[in-house]
Order: structure tokens, then C-alpha cells, then sequence
């Protein structure tokens, strides 16, 4: 392997650990601030928000398939029902909708 | 039966959630998700050039989706100042979503179990760990973290191994399978919580506008992430502020 790749590489995983471990290791007390305090209570979900959507129409073969996915998803997803079933099932949505795409624009 | 119920809630709120084994249990599917993951950039390693040992170690190292596939490119011709750059920006987020999560640990996780579970905090642990109510303590967050880093690896590998074997269908459908995850962990709060909804409806508006307004087409997907998670999350911080910690007093 060239020299480069092993420098590429520590570099790659250094940064990724620094920017998980640095806030982690200096805020060891909780934050007092109500404001504070509900600004890091909405991040989770807000953080998740922004990396679903839109990429979610951009994650599988075509924006068809993707769009059956997500309403499976969703649909799954109000009802609570568990990580693995939402997750599956979409990919079941979108491997069933990419089939019937197939079919009729190969027949 | 329906006391008992209560009575168990109860509980779950006041102590810190700390088995090892309920960890375990909630990685699992957190470890299937990674599998069709991981088992893609397996693929895509290999096609970048990389041999199977090689890709295997870039996950073991790094454990982060984005990050990994950006970086692919730049492993065996970019510059190293390229790439930390690339890792900064696309990987930022992770700071977010540890200082939320060190407001989540119970006092008893050490130094130096935060050196540790700063490395698995990716997006689907830090989802999960914010999911369970009340403080988390480190036998808890190292069940979680066990298995999904385990599956990220065995992904690559079998990825890495079989590259080309799968039908593109499959692995097209594969493809949407950590964002139906992230759906299960925001829209059961957002049906419940009208404030969550809505920081959750203009933190996606946002994002959307990044990917189809021009101009701000331009920000990189890294920032953008950062840019609507951190608005969003203070409008909510401003407009319904939440009471929390306040059976301590």
C-alpha cells in the first residue's frame, strides 16, 4: 500500500474521532441554561430531520421507488412500529416498486 | 397489570438506563441497518481501488457512513489537508451530537469511557441513545455500541468480498434503509410533541430549500446539516423552551 494511503487514512479517522470526542470530554457537567439545555433536547431531531429529507428521494434507483419507500416508512413510522421493521419494509417498498417499474418498461 | 406498567415507567425515568444487555438488544437493529450500509461502501471501496483488507480497515478506524464515502475518493490521490477538510465539514455534525449526548450521561461515565464512546457515537447510536428516557449510563452505551460496530466491519468485508454479486436491485433498495431508521426515531416524538413537530418540519424545510434553491445549492451537504440543525433546534430552544431537570431541585 503507498505511504499516502496511510496518511490519508490517520488523517481521515483522526478528525472524525477529535470532532466525536472533544464536546463529549469537555462538557462533562450538565448545562444549566433552560435555553441551552432545549436547544440540545431538539438537536437529535432536528439533526435527523435535515439528513433525511430530501436525500431520502435520492436514496435508492429512482425517485419513484424512493417515494414509496418514504410512505411506507412514514406510514410505519406513526404507528411506532420498531427501527427494523420501518427500515426493512421501505426496502421491501422499494425493491417491489423497482420491480414493477422494470416490468413495464422492459415488457 | 395496568399498575404494574406504570410502575415500570416510573422507574424508567428516574434511573439511568445501564444494562449492558437491553444495550446489546437495542443495537441489534441499529447493526442490521449498518450491514446494507457498510456492505455498499464495501463495494465501492473495492471499485475505488482499495483491496478488501484495506476497506474493512477504513471502517474499523472511521465508523461513519458519509464520512467514509467521501473520503474514498481522496484515500489513494487526495492530499491529506483535502481530506481533513472533507472530514470536517461532512462529519461536524458528530460535535452536535456529542455535546447533546454528554448532557445525556449519567455522572458515573468516566474520562475514560467518554474517550471511548466518543468513537461509536455515529447518527443511528446517537439517535438511539436519545430515544431512551432520562440519563444512559456506559454499560449501556457499550452494549449499543457493540454490535453495530461489529456489523459496520462484517458489511464491509462481505461487501468488499462480493462486490458485484448482488443484483442492482438490491442493492438500489438497500439504499433507503437507514433513512426508513432515522424516521422510526423522529416521527413517533413528532406525533406526540407539537413543539418537536414543528422544529422537525422547519428543519426539513430547510434542508430542502439547500438542495433546490439556487445559490444555496452550493453548501456543501455537511453544512447544510449543521446550518438547519442548529436553527432549527433554536427556534425551538426560543419558541417553546423545555422544562427540564426539574425534579432535581
Amino acid at each position: 500500500m503507498k505511504p499516502l494511503f496511510w496518511l490519508n487514512l490517520l488523517v481521515m479517522a483522526g478528525v472524525t474521532y477529535l470532532i466525536r470526542m472533544v464536546p463529549l470530554v469537555v462538557f462533562k457537567s450538565k448545562l444549566d441554561n433552560e435555553r441551552i439545555q432545549s436547544f440540545l433536547y431538539y438537536i437529535p431531531f432536528t439533526v435527523l430531520g435535515a439528513m433525511t429529507f430530501p436525500e431520502i428521494l435520492f436514496s435508492t434507483g429512482n425517485i419513484w421507488s424512493a417515494a414509496v419507500g418514504l410512505m411506507v416508512a412514514a406510514f410505519l413510522a406513526y404507528f411506532e412500529k420498531g427501527l427494523v421493521t420501518v427500515a426493512l419494509s421501505a426496502c421491501g417498498a422499494v425493491l417491489l416498486t423497482e420491480c414493477v417499474l422494470q416490468y413495464f418498461f422492459t415488457a | 397489570m395496568n399498575q404494574e406498567k406504570k410502575t415500570a415507567d416510573n422507574r424508567n425515568h428516574s434511573l439511568p438506563e445501564n444494562s449492558f444487555y437491553v444495550g446489546l438488544k437495542d443495537g441489534v437493529p441499529i447493526a442490521l441497518g449498518y450491514l446494507s450500509v457498510s456492505f455498499t461502501f464495501g463495494i465501492m471501496a473495492v471499485g475505488a481501488g482499495l483491496p478488501v483488507w484495506a476497506a474493512v480497515l477504513v471502517s474499523m478506524l472511521n465508523l461513519t457512513s458519509a464520512g467514509q464515502f467521501a473520503g474514498l475518493p481522496l484515500l489513494l490521490s487526495g492530499s491529506c489537508i483535502e481530506m481533513a477538510l472533507t472530514q470536517l465539514i461532512i462529519n461536524m455534525r458528530y460535535a452536535l451530537m456529542s455535546l447533546s449526548l454528554s448532557q445525556k450521561l449519567h455522572h458515573s461515565v468516566n474520562i475514560l469511557d467518554r474517550l471511548l464512546v466518543a468513537f461509536g457515537n455515529t447518527d443511528e447510536i446517537f439517535a438511539v441513545a436519545s430515544s431512551k428516557k432520562g440519563e444512559v449510563g456506559k454499560r449501556y452505551l457499550y452494549g449499543l455500541i457493540l454490535t453495530p460496530y461489529f456489523g459496520w466491519a462484517f458489511g464491509t468485508l462481505i461487501g468488499a468480498a462480493a462486490s458485484s454479486l448482488l443484483p442492482p436491485m438490491i442493492q438500489s433498495a438497500l439504499g433507503i434503509a437507514i433513512y426508513g431508521m432515522f424516521l422510526a426515531v423522529i416521527i413517533p416524538p413528532a406525533k406526540h410533541s407539537r413543539p418537536v413537530l414543528t422544529v422537525v418540519i422547519f428543519s426539513v424545510v430547510l434542508s430542502c430549500m439547500f438542495r433546490f434553491v439556487p445559490g444555496l445549492k452550493e453548501v456543501s451537504s455537511g453544512f447544510v446539516i449543521i446550518i438547519c440543525a442548529v436553527i432549527a433546534a433554536g427556534l425551538g430552544a426560543v419558541c417553546f423552551p423545555v422544562q427540564t431537570r426539574k425534579e432535581k431541585d
